[in-house]
């Protein structure tokens, strides 16, 4: 990610600190800027270099996803261990 | 059936017209069935010697400390029985009375059974919705729509119970990317209500997405906490959408009525907040996949199209063209050059011809060839008269083929 791309100024975070919403969020409006075409064509790589590797962030984490279960008790919130 | 033609008293001490068994059931049967009051009663009671037969229908019998009666529900009734009672519940039998003629037994003709109690929770809970309802907690504009995609999910419920099991395993197949923040309450017993109220309390300062209150089936009476005014009130209160899932299909509490979205079981309410699940997202991240690499691809096509429109846009400006196109307009320009001067050569050479006869014509030469000779003087004047000769003179003599010297013998 070398390349600065021109129509979106905000600073890029790292693919892998997002969430999932985050990183789901941003593919799809990559997807759109590049639907709508007339980007340059360096533009247009580093979008959809972008997108890839938000693509692969998200599939991921939907890879890893565990369901976190928390017990609240006392104000307090701790893991919860389900009885079986 | 025909009514019974009743003898008249007194006749029959004399041995005549006695009143057959059969009339006689038939006659206090009729007798039974014509009050009133037996046609719809309701008898509390304890239930003792339930059997359920292979045909459907119940028998038993109702009895307190100092009685009994039997009873019996019909099949067609027994479909709507929610409950099945055991021996030694304490219940409520709704039905009329009547008389088996068979046995000479009188019986209790049970149209519902109801554990005892439930008959005054029934009462209670149509009062308190009607005025829930009146107040417009119920109101279908009050109703929230869930969240899409929640990320935490509270469940208001036992720590204990299946329903709890139930819907960690839906939320965990369907939505593993959420957080789940339970907050254990009792769901049955009178203490139930006000901890139900305090867990929903606690959990909505975690500002979780959707809360999903609920428990697994049972009696009308032990769903009760969710029919508990402090509890609806606080269901409707909440300023976070909330899914109800109490008991099973068939059980409406009022906490359904106050919540955004009644779930019919835990399970379902489990389902409902996960309607966008893991294979749904997985789907949309693979499409957008797909649209950036199509879209990438339509992006180089468009740019080549415009390269190879802008190379042929150059190769027709070329120099090469010019030099070619100069080549050629010279080349054709030469051979027009090299015909003009061969034309004007030959005109040229024509007139010459032409020239040189006229010439001919008139050429001294053509008068030397008679036999004429020019004379002329050293200085090369010709000499036309004598007096221009002087005796001794040298003279050039010019003939048809050349020339000789003579000299002026004599003059004038």
């Amino acid at each position: 990610m070398t390349a600065k791309s021109k129509t979106k100024p905000k600073t890029e975070v790292a693919v892998d600190t997002l969430t999932f919403e985050q990183a789901f969020e941003e593919l799809e409006s990559l997807v759109q800027q590049l639907e709508a075409g007339q980007l340059a064509l360096e533009e247009a790589l580093t979008l959809f270099e972008r997108g890839q590797a938000l693509a692969a962030r998200c599939g991921a984490l939907l890879d890893t996803a565990e369901l976190k279960v928390k017990q609240l008790a006392g104000g307090k919130l701790s893991d919860f261990e389900a009885e079986e | 059936m025909p009514r019974v033609t009743l003898p008249l008293f007194g006749r029959n001490e004399l041995g005549e017209d006695a009143w057959s068994v059969s009339d006689l059931n038939r006659y206090v049967r009729q007798h039974l069935e014509s009050d009133y009051r037996l046609h719809d009663v309701r008898v509390r009671g304890e239930i003792s010697g339930f059997k359920a037969y292979p045909s459907g229908h119940w028998y038993f019998s109702l009895k307190d400390s100092g009685a009994q009666i039997n009873c019996v529900m019909w099949r067609n009734r027994v479909t709507y029985q929610r409950y099945t009672p055991r021996d030694g519940d304490a219940v409520e039998v709704q039905g009329r009375v009547t008389l088996y003629e068979t046995r000479g037994q009188y019986q209790l003709d049970a149209a519902g059974i109801q554990p005892q109690g439930e008959g005054a929770l029934f009462a209670e809970f149509t009062r308190l919705k009607a005025q829930l309802e009146a107040e417009g907690l119920f109101d279908p504009a009050r109703k929230r729509p869930l969240p899409a995609q929640p990320r935490r999910i509270a469940l208001v419920t036992s720590s204990a119970g299946a329903a709890l099991r139930d819907m960690l395993t839906i939320l965990r197949r369907r939505l593993p990317l959420a957080e789940v923040i339970l907050a254990p309450t009792p769901v049955q017993g009178p203490e139930a209500p006000p901890q139900i109220v305090e867990a929903l309390r606690a959990v909505t300062a975690l500002q979780p997405d959707v809360v999903i209150v609920g428990r697994g089936g049972g009696s009308l009476e032990d769903l009760w906490a969710f029919n508990d005014e402090r509890v609806v009130r606080a269901i409707a209160r909440l300023p976070i959408p909330v899914v109800s899932g109490v008991g099973h299909e068939t059980d409406f509490t009022l906490a359904d009525f106050a919540a955004d979205v009644r779930a019919p079981t835990p399970s379902a309410a489990a389902e409902l907040v996960s309607a966008v699940s893991i294979d749904d997202l997985r789907a949309g991240v693979d499409a957008a996949s797909e649209r950036s690499a199509a879209a990438m691809g339509a992006t180089l096509d468009e740019l080549r199209v415009r390269v190879e429109r802008a190379h042929s846009q150059l190769r027709a400006l070329s120099p090469v063209i010019q030099l070619t196109l100069a080549r050629q307009r010279m080349t054709e320009l030469k051979g027009r050059a090299t015909l003009a001067i061969q034309h004007q050569l030959e005109l040229t050479h024509e007139r010459h011809n032409r020239l040189a006869q006229a010439l001919h014509a008139v050429s001294p030469l053509a008068v030397l060839g008679r036999g004429y000779a020019i004379v002329r003087t050293a200085q090369g004047a010709v000499v036309q008269h004598v007096a221009e000769a002087r005796a001794g003179e040298s003279l050039t003599v010019r003939v048809s083929d050349g020339e000789f010297g003579v000299e002026v013998v004599s003059g004038k």
